[in-house]
């Protein structure tokens, strides 16, 4: 066993893969009885410090519905300098530049531990990166102050030849224009009217040539060259790369000219207006508006969003951008309005929604779809950055983010440690001193004629583009080969499920894997256009003769969390219980048929080693926020969602169940059960679950803590274990995206409920006596226990009517 | 003698109840113990119930006359009905009713003679004129022969002034062929329907002051003045169809007289003699030489006032003095019957704000506390001299609607033994013809107190205006200009906020809240939904933000020196005014400096509808209509936000005015238009403009109301207004010099003792944001006789009426039915008095009552006005323009318009105080050798003769001959000598004076320009068709006989 988890942890390691079955059943049919899909958890962007990128082009199948990219996996004749694509079996001669290979001298992309491999390709100029600010300004004042400092501090965080745009609103959204120096300028919109892309351009005078002699210090064409020869492009250079801009962009090249001369009014480069923006956001003001007593600020965030995603569409198509909404509180007027601006209607809640009383609910969900849609064939992103105390409309804009790869952070307030941190963090940077972010990507699965692909589930939107490999059947988003995801992180994940479709008669030949081979083509944070291209394979096994093999194959982890983001997928559109149904289901399916045990005997059901902790996943998630909304607002199970789908399998199965050290004079810190029976008086405890961080001081600890004994030096290794768990807090603290909640609090502490909410009930009020000790800490819960859950999948699994 | 028609009077010879109505009128008003001394008056409490019966004989039969203690009493000021000055004469001789014999002072008689009679420029040259005007006149409609030869005769007023002494040598002979007096078959005959009314389709519209009745459909083309027709027409008018029906056909038969008039055409037309026609001029100076610098009292009821041109003070007395309001007469025929047959149109011209000379009273505030004005319950008339205090105190009775009213406890005061209450002279509403009150949160919209209002400044930075350098030009002198906006009397300094905006096709409003470091621009483009993207900081108060104004000021010019935008819009800008205001809760002004035509595609934009093929057709009406819809409903907007738009136009082709100034004159806006605009030659003129217009009084939001007392009401209303209902006028602002000119009707008869009463309240909003009431009062006689009303009978009002009913009819008739019926208005409201008021004479005669003798001068000048001229040479903008400019011209400026003054400035005494005495607008006047400045209000023109002195042409431009003076000119060099100094001096007076500013004109004699100021001589021929003033007479005339036979 200890071979698939290295295996297991070998391909993650160089392919950033997780299958949930690492061993292929040969057929369709068995594929089905097997219940987990044959399905993997993909980071396109996994950070490969010792992957240094190729400087060219890759070799692709020349045939043109497969274009597979030449890998280790191909069959190569070094003589007649030919490769046979393991995918269409087409046959391709080399290009000419591969005059010289041979057995002792291949190309990287040949050898078998470059199964990734990254391509930097010259096709056109590099486009700059876009961050466009869109923010509230019906913000308290102390919050707006925080923002205008973390705004201001970001300035210094992007790149130098990074173009940003700043929109703000309230009642109205002003778009404003940043080479002005003597006057600031803005154009404003209407908070309460729908405009079309165009009109937005036109208002913005993006569309006619003319407005160039409008107001402020129009910048001619010259000057657009002048913008671009900071970023080291010489004016012909850019003469000559308007016109493959064109090519590249689609964009028609007079118009491009046109464009490019008046975008630089709200777009530009940073190094040069980071003293006007900085002054202009500084002197930032809340919305002016007055607001009436019982009522919300006027805040037309769905206006603020149409004209930011307008603008974007008309001078940037195509190119990697981010727009970054900072909201502090709903939408209350115009298109994408959440809730009304009379305070005493409350914005909608679960309760509202299942009751279909959630008035603008359809409404605002179907405008912030569509802008989310437009944004990503553009290929711009929309991070939401929603601080605020009430919910904030995240559930109708979540698909902003969800759909373009944008971030959401959710806070308190503006003027949060979480909301500051987690914003700088955004431009954190790696290794080589490039930001931890890709735009533009597009995602391509290739796979072998026994396989197909059924969708994806992700920060990701289908480019519909239906080939041999696309699958009739669509798990997540399917009916597609192709994916877009606007912005990418080295964290990035996406599930992606296949199926078998090779007959169950039509036997694989000894020997004969099945291959994926996943093509991602991005804009790298430097610029540079690059392609990662990973090719994996797999055996295939018959499922009846080799079903051990296969059981032995599970990835239980990635198919926890595989299982785990279809019910996520389904909850979005399903019915709460329907989908805990369905994931029970699946369950007991898979226990009857990985299970070993006598027909109604629950008491000898077991599971192999390979499949034991799976249940225990299950459990945690049934009771986790992603699939119960109790206790949860629409916006928070939004926000918890969002971070699910889209996180690699480590973080996502903190989420489902959240890890939990101890900490205690009797030894080194150690993890211990997610069990109500680990809280003990004696312990600290760590509880990390993805959104929170939980330090828990038991009982005695937290007296002798507020004894102050940590304050004696004769107690100084109780000032030692208090700190471990801070350490190691601190360390989560510093790489987690987005900043978790950090709580420190003791036993009877009211923000002990994080902790307590999320242990498994061994110990409640019901049974407390019956287990009559003192370890661990009774729960006030109905929740069944693992163990209740575990008799009753043991009593379903073997009962022979299910 | 006494049966020249000029002397003898016959209305005067008959019974005069009216006289004992005057009295019995004037027992009722609170002055009446005044009148206590009056023939033993009844007293005051019944008198107004119960008007006393007087017999008229035992009343003295003359207002003028001795029962009027000219120095009596508690008002203190003199109560004659005629200045002191025509005492010199006894006048009660001329005006004891006809029986009586006594001839009137030969003297006055001669020179009568020497002025009226044209037939007899005869007598003096001998030379038969009236061939000309047979050969020159336009009017159509044959002439009968002998028409041609009118003899004129002025219906001496009866207080002749004794200045017309001083006219033409008399001529004695003539007076015989003065018909004899009363020849019976005038009456028979009646005013002949001349044939061209008969033309027009008769109309069911009896108004008889009203010639252009609302909108008429346009297939009855003329409805008015149809005595003829009308059912109530008098009996004495027959039907007639034919133009000399009758056996007692009187039109003078050819050779029939003396003058031998045959319709000989031909020989080009000899000078008459100017002087024998009467003059403007010279009725102005002798109203200036009677009235002026006197103090004019208003204790009097129905007392004519000096005229518009003459300096006078007023005191005021109880009724409102004539700055506020002029009425076309001051003495309303009792019935409707008789204001059909007179014609005269019964009207008053109110200006609300009119500027007082220092030496008069500012208008007392009056607060009635928290309750709010005392208002009459029924009719809601304020409290006024008028209302009588009946029951000890306890009560009043309205003069409006005769309801008795309970005195709030809180207002109750005794009575005297006159019955007069003993505050009369504390209280300005009890004592004054004028007065403010305090208006209550009643009377404020949404019953909240106003705010201050706000002017904005909304400038075209469009290509041609940045080009002009225009825009510099504006922002350079904003910023001293706003020191000065208008403030509370009293205050330090003005609570006006201020606010800038710029647009070409999109609009940009500027934040300039005195908090920010720098001004924040906003461009809003979207123009279908206009919208004010700040709530605070676009309107601001001057002093806090001085330096980010200044330096927004500053910026504005160069912000957009690279403009290459020509495309404009213009309905937007101003949604987007009253939006700002609306978003403010105040009431303001808009100032708008516009360009073009705004044909950027927006709400309102407009193109090209100037079609001069439509000049001279029934078509040509479209031309002045405002395009509908979009405009429309912006006044509506404006007005009920109180927004006022005042447009300043600086076009270099046709730019629409009809439809662009419609907001404007729905608003009380003024439209300024400087075509062709450069810095350097129409800079100052435009600032001048700006200056007074931004300095100017004025009050917004304001509504008026005018009440009348029963027997007649308020039915038609012209000015820059809005009317949402039938009586309220709305105005969005109303400055010192817009006048309402409101018209009345017969409901009932009215009584000759009680008269009628106006009382004008205008609720307004302050500069300093404080809501009033301005009440103005005035009261009327009445009388069952026409000679009363053409002796009361104000021409200036009368033209300023006759301007705006034919400007506004252009709107829906034909100009060429406009312009007959403004000559068969004229020749019947003369035919009428000579019917019934003038002695027998000879037909051939043309007889005009005193009061409106020049009447016809300004009838004529008003019809050879570019509006009412289908010329096709006149820009169809222009003619827009100062239609629209005329409908809330004040009567002085009306006047002006219609009879510039042509200056002498040759021959006048350099040394002099006083500016030299204007000559009459003709050609005749001006000598080769001259020197004149002609103005009229809109336009200044230096006039250089060929054979100018060579030393006036180098004292006043310092070039030695007029060979050497630059073209252009519109400035004179600021030179020192006495001689440009005074001349100067002249101008700035009268660019002081004026409500607007003039660009001067400098022409020479025979050059091309001249043509431009030889429009402007009125009593010539138009320029553009019109005629003459003598052929004009000649032609009323005819049209007066036609219309008496």
């Amino acid at each position: 066993m200890a071979t698939y988890q290295e295996f297991i942890q070998q391909n993650e390691d160089r392919d950033g893969v997780r299958f949930s079955w690492n061993l292929w059943p040969s057929s369709r049919l068995e594929a089905t009885r097997l219940v987990v899909p044959v399905s993997c958890l993909f980071t396109p962007l996994k950070e490969r410090p010792d992957l240094p990128p190729v400087q060219y082009e890759p070799v692709m199948c020349s045939r043109a519905n497969c274009k597979a990219v030449l890998n280790p996996l191909c069959q190569v004749d070094f003589r007649a300098k030919i490769w046979a694509c393991n995918f269409c079996f087409q046959r391709n001669p080399f290009p000419p530049s591969y005059a010289g290979i041979s057995e002792v001298n291949q190309p990287a992309e040949l050898m078998p531990q470059f199964s990734t491999i990254e391509y930097i390709v010259q096709r056109g100029p590099s486009a700059p990166l876009i961050f466009l600010y869109v923010v509230d300004t019906c913000l308290e004042e102390e919050d707006l102050q925080a923002l205008k400092e973390s705004l201001q501090m970001s300035l210094s965080l992007l790149p130098p030849n990074a173009f940003v745009g700043l929109i703000t609103f309230g009642r109205m959204v002003q778009v404003h224009e940043l080479s002005c120096e003597l006057i600031s300028k803005s154009y404003v919109f209407r908070g309460t009217k729908d405009l079309t892309s165009k009109q937005i351009q036109e208002m913005l005078g993006l569309t006619k040539p003319s407005v160039a002699g409008q107001p402020g210090h129009p910048p001619a064409p010259q000057d657009a060259a002048a913008s671009c020869r900071y970023e080291g492009v010489a004016t012909p250079h850019l003469l000559l790369s308007l016109s493959e801009l064109k090519l590249f962009l689609k964009v028609p090249l007079f118009k491009m000219a046109i464009v490019s001369s008046l975008i630089f009014r709200f777009l530009q480069p940073v190094h040069k207006v980071d003293m006007n923006l900085t002054d202009l956001l500084g002197e930032l003001q809340r919305d002016p508006w007055p607001v009436p007593q019982g009522k919300r600020p006027l805040r037309s965030t769905g206006v603020a969003l149409s004209v930011a995603v307008g603008l974007l569409e008309g001078t940037f198509p195509n190119t990697g951008a981010r727009v970054m909404l900072f909201i502090g509180g709903p939408p209350t007027q115009g298109p994408g309005m959440v809730v009304g601006d009379e305070l005493k209607t409350p914005i909608r809640s679960w309760h509202d929604i299942q009751k279909d009383n959630a008035r603008h609910l359809k409404k605002a969900t179907k405008y912030y779809e569509a802008l989310a849609n437009r944004s990503a064939v553009n290929g711009h992103s929309i991070d939401i950055y929603a601080c605020a105390l009430d919910q904030t409309g995240l559930l109708e804009m979540k698909c902003l983010s969800n759909l373009t790869g944008g971030h959401i952070v959710m806070g308190d307030s503006f003027n949060t440690s979480l909301f500051k941190q987690t914003f700088q963090r955004v431009f954190n940077k790696d290794y080589n001193g490039d930001f931890r972010m890709a735009f533009g990507g597009i995602m391509e699965v290739k796979t072998s004629r026994e396989l197909k692909v059924c969708g994806a589930i992700g920060p990701c939107v289908s480019l519909n583009s239906k080939g041999s490999c696309v699958s009739e059947n669509e798990m997540g988003v399917g009916g597609t080969s192709q994916w877009k995801v606007c912005s990418l992180s080295p964290s990035t994940t996406l599930g992606i499920y296949f199926e078998v479709v090779n007959q169950h008669n039509a036997p694989i030949p000894q020997g004969g894997r099945g291959a994926v081979q996943f093509v991602t083509q991005y804009q790298h944070s430097n610029t540079q256009r690059r392609i990662r291209v990973t090719t994996i394979a797999r055996n295939w096994a018959d499922a009846q003769s080799q079903i051990q093999h296969i059981e032995s194959s599970f990835d239980q982890e990635a198919a926890a969390v595989l299982m785990a983001r279809l019910g996520v997928f389904r909850a979005e559109s399903e019915e709460g219980p329907d989908v805990l149904r369905w994931l029970d289901r699946q369950l007991i399916r898979l226990c009857q048929k990985f299970g070993q045990f006598n027909k109604d005997d629950p008491t000898s059901f077991k599971l192999s080693e390979s499949l034991s902790l799976y249940p225990q996943f299950m459990f945690h998630l049934r009771r986790s926020p992603f699939l119960q909304v109790f206790n949860n607002s629409p916006d928070e199970s939004s926000y918890y969602r969002h971070h699910f789908v889209r996180q690699d399998l480590t973080q996502s199965l903190i989420m489902i169940q959240p890890i939990l050290y101890s900490y205690s004079f009797h030894g080194p810190p150690e993890p211990v059960l997610l069990d109500s029976s680990s809280i003990l008086p004696d312990r600290i405890l760590l509880m990390d679950t993805f959104f929170q961080l939980v330090i828990y001081h038991g009982e005695t600890i937290a007296q002798w803590r507020k004894a102050g004994y940590q304050e004696m030096a004769e107690y100084e290794n109780f000032k030692q274990l208090l700190q471990a768990p801070l350490d190691d807090a601190q360390e989560i603290l510093q790489t987690r995206f987005p900043m978790p909640r950090y709580v420190d609090t003791e036993h009877g502490g009211s923000q002990a409920r994080f902790l307590l909410s999320k242990v498994n009930p061994s110990q409640t009020h019901n049974n407390l006596y019956a287990w009559g000790q003192e370890t661990g800490a009774p729960i006030l819960t109905d929740d069944v226990s693992l163990q209740v859950f575990m008799d009753h999948l043991k009593k379903l699994a073997v009962t022979s009517s299910a | 003698m006494s049966q020249q028609g000029y002397v003898a009077t016959p209305p005067y010879s008959q019974a005069q109840p009216g006289l004992g109505g005057y009295q019995g009128g004037f027992g009722s008003a609170p002055a009446q113990p005044h009148y206590g001394h009056y023939g033993g008056a009844p007293p005051p409490a019944t008198a107004l119930l119960k008007p006393p019966v007087s017999s008229g004989t035992g009343l003295p039969p003359h207002p003028g006359s001795g029962p009027y203690n000219p120095n009596s009493q508690q008002n203190g000021a003199p109560m004659q009905r005629y200045p002191p000055a025509t005492y010199s004469q006894p006048p009660q001789q001329s005006y004891n009713s006809m029986a009586s014999p006594a001839p009137p002072p030969p003297m006055q008689l001669t020179n009568q003679m020497g002025t009226m009679n044209l037939g007899n420029y005869g007598p003096v040259q001998s030379a038969p004129s009236a061939t000309s005007p047979v050969a020159q006149q336009p009017f159509r409609g044959p002439p009968p022969p002998a028409t041609a030869q009118p003899s004129m005769q002025h219906q001496m007023g009866p207080a002749q002034p004794p200045m017309q002494h001083q006219m033409a040598p008399a001529q004695p002979p003539m007076q015989h062929q003065m018909a004899p007096a009363q020849p019976p078959m005038q009456h028979q005959m009646g005013p002949a329907q001349p044939p061209m009314q008969h033309q027009m389709a008769p109309p069911t519209s009896m108004s008889m002051g009203r010639p252009f009745p609302g909108p008429p459909p346009p297939a009855a083309p003329g409805g008015f003045h149809q005595p003829g027709l009308g059912p109530a027409g008098p009996p004495g008018y027959p039907q007639q169809t034919g133009p000399f029906m009758g056996g007692h056909m009187a039109g003078p038969q050819p050779g029939g007289f003396p003058g031998g008039l045959g319709p000989q055409p031909g020989p080009p037309q000899k000078k008459l003699d100017l002087d024998s026609i009467p003059s403007t001029t010279q009725v102005i100076e002798d109203d200036q030489a009677r009235h002026g610098g006197q103090v004019y009292s208003t204790n009097i009821r129905g007392q004519v006032p000096p005229l518009v041109t003459t300096n006078f003070t007023v005191q005021d007395q109880g009724h409102a003095s004539p700055r506020f309001i002029r009425c076309t007469t001051y003495s309303l025929p009792c019935t409707a019957e008789l204001a059909k047959q007179c014609q005269v149109p019964l009207a008053c011209i109110v200006k609300p704000f009119a500027r007082l000379p220092n030496n008069e009273t500012p208008l007392y505030l009056v607060n009635h506390g928290e309750s709010g004005p005392i208002r009459c319950n029924r009719c809601k008339a304020y409290m006024c001299p008028y209302m009588q205090f009946i029951d000890g105190g306890r009560r009043y009775q309205c003069a409006f609607c005769s309801c008795v009213n309970e005195v709030p406890v809180f207002y109750f005061q005794h009575l005297d033994h006159m019955g007069r209450r003993v505050d009369f002279y504390e209280r300005a509403e009890l004592s004054l013809g004028s007065y403010e009150m305090v208006a209550t949160l009643d009377y404020c919209k949404n019953n909240k107190p106003p705010k201050p209002p706000a002017y904005i400044f909304m400038i075209d930075v469009s290509y041609n205006n940045i080009k002009s350098g225009l825009v510099r030009l504006i922002c350079d002198e904003l910023k001293t200009l706003l020191d000065k906006l208008p403030r509370e009397d009293g205050a330090e300094s003005s609570a006006i906020q201020v606010g800038f905006a710029t647009y070409n096709k999109t609009l940009h409003f500027y934040n300039v809240k005195s908090s920010l470091s720098q001004p924040q621009m906003m461009v809003v483009s979207d123009m279908t939904e206009m919208y004010v993207p700040l709530p605070d900081g676009f309107l601001v108060n001057f002093q806090e933000s001085r330096a980010l104004v200044c330096n927004l000021l500053s910026q504005i010019p160069d912000m957009f020196t690279d403009t290459n935008e020509s495309e404009t819009v213009f309905a937007p800008i101003i949604q987007a005014g009253v939006e700002a205001f609306k978003e403010a809760d105040c009431s303001g002004k808009l100032f708008v400096f516009h360009s073009s035509m705004p044909t950027a595609e927006a709400p309102g934009k407009l193109k090209n509808r100037d079609d001069k093929k439509l000049v001279n057709t029934d078509k040509e009406k479209t031309l002045f209509q405002p395009l509908k819809g979009t405009y429309e409903q912006l006044s509506k907007d404006c007005v009920a936000q109180g927004c006022c738009v005042d447009l300043f136009l600086f076009p270099n082709q046709y730019v629409d005015v009809a439809t662009m100034a419609d907001v404007p004159s729905h608003t009380g806006g003024s439209v300024f238009k400087y075509n062709n605009f450069q810095v350097d030659t129409d800079g100052e003129h435009f600032l001048r403009d700006l200056r007074k217009e931004v300095q100017k009084s004025i009050g917004f939001d304001a509504v008026m109301r005018v009440r009348t007392s029963t027997g007649f009401r308020a039915t038609d209303f012209f000015g820059a207004i809005h009317m949402n209902n039938t009586t309220d006028v709305e105005m969005a602002a109303v400055d010192c010099d817009k006048v309402v000119t409101v018209e009345f009707k017969h409901d009932d008869a009215l009584s000759e003792e009680t008269g009628a009463f106006i009382q004008c309240a205008l609720l307004y909003t302050t500069v300093g944001g404080q809501r009033r009431l301005r009440i103005l009062n005035l009261g009327l006689n009445c009388s069952t006789h026409l000679s009363e009303l053409y002796k009361s009978c104000e021409t200036d009002a009368l033209v300023n009426f006759f301007a705006k009913s034919a400007y506004r009819a252009i709107l829906n008739q034909p100009l060429k039915n406009v312009r007959d019926i403004l000559v068969n208005q004229t020749a019947h409201m003369l035919a009428c008095y000579r019917k019934n008021c003038a002695s027998a004479s000879v037909a051939s005669q043309l007889i005009l009552p005193d009061a409106m003798k020049v009447f016809p001068v300004y009838m004529n000048s008003l019809m050879k006005t570019a509006p009412l001229t289908g010329s096709t040479e006149l820009a169809t903008d222009e003619r827009a323009h100062q239609r629209l400019a005329v409908m809330a011209m004040a009567v002085e400026d009306t006047q002006l318009l219609l009879y510039p003054r042509l200056i002498p400035l040759h021959n006048m005494d350099v040394g002099s105080e006083v500016s030299p005495t204007p000559v009459r607008c003709s050609e005749e006047r001006l000598a080769d050798g001259g020197v004149f400045l002609l103005e009229n209000g809109q336009a200044l023109f230096l006039w250089l003769g060929q054979a100018s002195p060579p030393d006036m042409i180098q004292g006043l431009f310092n070039v030695p001959s007029l060979a050497h003076l630059q073209a252009h000119m519109c400035v004179l060099p600021e030179l020192d000598n006495p001689l440009s100094k005074k001349v100067r001096s002249i101008i700035n007076d009268l660019l002081e004076k004026r409500p607007r500013s003039m660009k001067l004109h400098i022409v020479k004699q025979k050059d091309k320009p001249e043509m431009m100021f030889r429009q402007f001589l009125v009593e010539d021929k138009g320029l553009h068709g019109g005629t003459s003033y003598l052929d004009f007479l000649c032609h009323v005339h005819r049209e007066i006989r036609q219309l008496l036979t």
